[in-house]
């Protein structure tokens, strides 16, 4: 069968102009991904090499997300459809500055872990999986921001689940398997919901192009069969951000994983679930957004304060670390529930700021129970002799996680408190500062007790244990490199917001006015 | 189940199911078959002649790990999207490739590079399980 016997007018089928090579970098995230993800499994019995592939493939990952923001915010909206079908058809990657940013900055995270997976990870995690999991891990995480066609969305929400149970079981503990259960099950209830929502939208609109449902949505309104869509998509993806009150998973699994593997998920999975929302509510059905306002405006608030309220009770440092994630998911939430511009902007650089500061957070707890020998705040104590690099550590993401200046947190909860005090939502922007404060007391706990106190419990005031009198030996660089990394940019974001800020602002602009979205997937017939 | 009529036969019949599965990989492409069916039959044919030969003999004829089989099919399938990036087409964009082979033309495209990358994955899971459950039953 040679190319001669057919004579078809393809235009009418594909887009038939060059794809300018700079377009690939769509792309280049999940073909990176897997492609270093199959050779490290190929490398499975050399565990030496492993980091090192892993290593150079995640550094190739952030300059190739690095490279796409740079050219979403020169260029607008970007498209790439596979094989070249004319969308809705063929399936599309559509990427704006929201996608762009938040796929920058976990790849940042998973280089970090990475690096930080060197010190934790022994040579039988690495046999079972650590490292080709992490990599498929981003390949989910990196497809479903960049992803613009909803039932992709849901394809790349599986690959971050398989990954992730591959991950939370390493090392194959009775309370790693209690907690994989746990978080299996409910997570695949979420997925499950996600996909009959999604059968039913394509019932509806019959689409699935993200930008097409925009159109449609747009056109005909909301009326009750999509509303029932909308409730379900928020019900499935409340569940995945861990939002009150299906959040019971995240604190039931979080902190029986790997410390590097429980900093990932912190960082990143609640991560994905909130992008989803602000996607769906933001692009896809603002009008069901409208209508379900009031109701994500009392989840988010329950979300902030039970999660912060959850934080002061524990006394594992893991499971306080992951009560303060569900809280930040409140804030973000909050966002949401406003929906004008500068709130989903907040809630844009939100995430970008949780997903940094909770992944270090997660790596300092590890470094902390490298040196006090525990995660229990009953027995840590006299880290700040042991090391006062770790203490200035913890201190700065501390302030970060509570919303103080001069760290990444603040800005944020400004822009949400602004912007909730500016429509007249004073319920939400007091939720946020009483957060903050119970956030606040909720570290200053930890910082009491495990940097100041002499010892265990127990010990006297200006008391030392003799034990912890001699610092021992944490890891070197592949513990602080990545530590280093994150807090770094927690620093350079609290002290020069202006670039994030308009990128958060870039990203909710489109979510609010998606005229330049449909544009670049349609062309310029769309009016 | 280890008779001497099934020893006997099942290297036979695990060699002609592979032959067989190779064949389902290639008429794939225009006619039922492809990657994902060809890769079970070639994993039953392992399963079985592990059931007849013990697991210990399919790890040897395989020669590579399943895992490792597995990935070297993502892998393949992975690069299999990527020769349209010299073209100025998008990612998966297939590409043809018309060969003169003993005078006759057989065409060579990335969607067949990408069903056998479908059919290594396919191969090396399934058979990684089939034959660790194996195992288990031997001990």
């Amino acid at each position: 069968m040679a190319a001669s016997d057919y004579s078809v007018d393809l235009s009418q089928a594909m887009r038939m102009d060059a794809v300018p090579p700079g377009d690939w970098l769509m792309i280049a995230p999940l073909v990176i991904t897997i492609l270093g993800g199959a050779l490290c499994l190929m490398a499975r019995k050399n565990t030496d090499s492993q980091p090192k592939i892993a290593i150079i493939f995640l550094t190739l990952l952030v300059l190739a997300c690095a490279g796409l923001l740079a050219r979403v915010l020169d260029k607008g909206v970007l498209t790439m459809v596979a094989g070249n079908w004319l969308p809705p058809f063929g399936i599309a990657f559509t990427v704006d500055a929201m996608g762009a940013t938040l796929a920058l900055t976990s790849s940042i995270v998973a280089l970090a872990a990475a690096v930080f997976g060197i010190n934790d990870i022994d040579s039988s995690g690495r046999r079972y999986g650590f490292y080709p999991f992490l990599l498929l891990l981003m390949t989910g995480v990196c497809g479903a921001f960049l992803t613009g066609d909803i039932f992709n969305l849901y394809v790349w929400f599986e690959v971050l689940l398989i990954s992730s149970f591959g991950l939370l079981v390493l090392g194959n503990e009775r309370a790693q398997l209690d907690g994989a259960v746990k978080y299996a099950l409910l997570n695949i209830i979420a997925t499950t919901l996600f996909l009959i929502a999604t059968g039913l939208l394509y019932g509806i609109l019959g689409t699935l192009n993200m930008a097409d449902i925009a159109r449609k949505t747009a056109s005909s309104g909301v009326d009750g069969p999509l509303m029932t869509v909308a409730v379900l998509y928020f019900l499935a993806f409340a569940m995945k951000a861990a939002a009150f009150p299906v959040n019971f998973w995240l604190p039931a699994s979080y902190h029986t994983p790997r410390i590097v593997v429980a900093a990932v998920f912190a960082g990143l999975l609640t991560k994905v679930g909130v992008y989803a929302l602000l996607r769906i509510f933001g692009l896809l059905m603002p009008e069901a957004r409208l209508v379900l306002s009031d109701l994500i405006a009392v989840v988010a608030i329950a979300t902030m304060l039970t999660g912060v309220i959850g934080a002061l009770a524990q006394t594992d440092l893991r499971r306080l670390l992951g009560y303060l994630v569900i809280s930040g998911i409140g804030s973000m939430l909050a966002g949401l529930a406003m929906g004008t511009g500068p709130a989903m902007a907040g809630a844009i650089f939100y995430a970008v700021h949780s997903i940094l500061v909770m992944t270090a957070l997660y790596m300092t707890a590890g470094v902390m129970r490298g040196l006090g020998g525990s995660y229990s705040l009953r027995e840590l104590g006299g880290l700040y002799r042991a090391s006062p690099l770790l203490a200035a550590a913890f201190l700065m993401l501390a302030f970060a996680v509570s919303g103080l200046p001069p760290f990444s947190g603040f800005w944020p909860k400004v822009l949400l408190v602004d912007a909730a005090l500016r429509d007249g939502h004073g319920w939400i922007a007091g939720a946020i500062l009483l957060t903050g404060l119970l956030t606040t007391i909720a570290v200053g706990r930890v910082w009491i007790y495990a940097f100041w106190r002499g010892g265990a419990e127990g010990t006297a005031d200006g008391q030392l244990t003799a034990s912890l009198a001699v610092p021992r030996e944490v890891g070197g660089a592949a513990v602080w490199m990545p530590i280093a990394l994150l807090l770094g940019l927690v620093v350079i974001i609290g002290l020069q917001p202006e670039f994030m800020m308009q990128v958060a602002q870039r990203g909710a602009s489109t979510l609010v006015e998606p005229l330049g979205y449909l544009r670049s997937v349609f062309g310029d017939i769309v009016q | 189940m280890r008779t001497v009529i099934f020893r006997t036969i099942a290297p036979y019949l695990a060699a002609l199911m592979v032959l067989f599965s190779i064949f389902v990989l290639l008429r794939g492409h225009n006619e039922p078959g492809g990657g994902f069916i060809g890769g079970l039959i070639a994993a039953s044919a392992f399963a079985i002649y592990g059931i007849a030969c013990g697991v210990a003999a399919v790890r040897r004829a395989i020669t590579f790990h399943p895992m490792s089989i597995s990935a070297a099919g993502l892998f393949l399938a992975g690069l299999s999207g990527l020769p349209s990036l010299f073209t100025g087409q998008p990612f998966m964009t297939s590409q043809w490739w018309y060969v003169h082979m003993l005078g006759v033309e057989v065409p060579l495209s990335t969607p067949l590079f990408f069903d056998i990358g479908v059919y290594l994955v396919v191969v090396g899971s399934i058979s990684s399980i089939a034959l660790a459950l194996e195992e288990r039953e031997s001990d």
